[in-house]
């Protein structure tokens, strides 16, 4: 067995695509007995919030594929060209752009935000919310799932100080 | 082929999941038992490699059957 490791992340994007690295690393590196804190601070926060409500924002990130989750091989590879213009403009566009990628993603057989959340609470990371941005955005400490400390920078410098990798996401 | 005294099925799953569900697994066993476990993600050929290097547990052998990978390993 190699020497106890530790990884300090922070949380700091609200999409639904940019919630997967910290819960992709978190959960991973738990199964790789990495002892992890994730600090989740800004847009992140809400990543804690017993019901999430993360979506993709097409519109603010023109390097995102927009690919069918249904239909022929050749038709769920292809790269449907929306303009930004319309993206931004349609009413609606983006919960359904979210419902697409959540799809894409269970074809894909890629676990669910919720799923890898769950497996991160099961296997022991510790998840640290942002107090400074809670009162900001004025959520309370109990719609944040079970386990959830609150605390601010230092909290997790203290951390990360001690830890072998340490990531902004 | 060494004999398996559990398998653990994690075909169509993507990254992470293979590694969290035989993390998992594992856990069920005790030391020196055995879990067959197959995949059909191509990124958990090196993936299995890095989990056994880094929790001390033997990748006792894996292989290849077409799109499938199915690996060996022994509880540390």
């Amino acid at each position: 067995m190699a020497e106890q490791k530790k990884m300090a992340l922070i949380a700091s994007k609200g999409e639904l695509d940019w919630a997967y690295p910290p819960f992709i690393l978190a959960s991973t590196a738990a199964a790789m007995d990495i002892e992890v804190q994730v600090f989740f601070t800004f847009y992140g926060l809400p990543l804690l919030k017993k019901n999430l409500t993360a979506s993709i924002s097409p519109g603010s990130n023109p390097a995102m594929p927009m690919k069918m989750p249904f239909g022929p091989k050749w038709f769920q590879n292809f790269n449907w060209p929306i303009p930004n213009l319309l993206m931004n403009n349609v009413p609606g566009f983006e919960s359904f752009a979210t419902s697409l990628m959540k799809q894409t993603f269970k074809n894909k057989g890629v676990a669910s935000i919720e799923e890898l959340r769950e497996m991160c609470v099961e296997s022991g990371v510790k998840m640290v919310g942002c107090q400074m941005t809670m009162d900001v955005f004025g959520f309370k400490h109990d719609e944040f799932i079970d386990g959830v400390e609150l605390g601010g920078a230092a909290t997790f410098l203290e951390y990360a100080a001690e830890a072998d990798i340490q990531m902004f996401l | 082929m060494p004999n398996a005294d559990k398998e653990l099925d994690c075909r169509g799953m993507n990254c992470p999941l293979p590694i969290l569900k035989t993390k998992k697994a594992m856990e069920e066993l005790t030391q020196g038992q055995v879990l067959k476990m197959i995949a059909t993600d191509p990124g958990s050929v090196n993936d299995m490699a890095a989990w056994t290097r880094r929790t001390g547990n033997e990748l006792m052998e894996s292989e290849q059957n077409g799109g499938e990978y199915v690996f060996f390993l022994k509880k540390a």
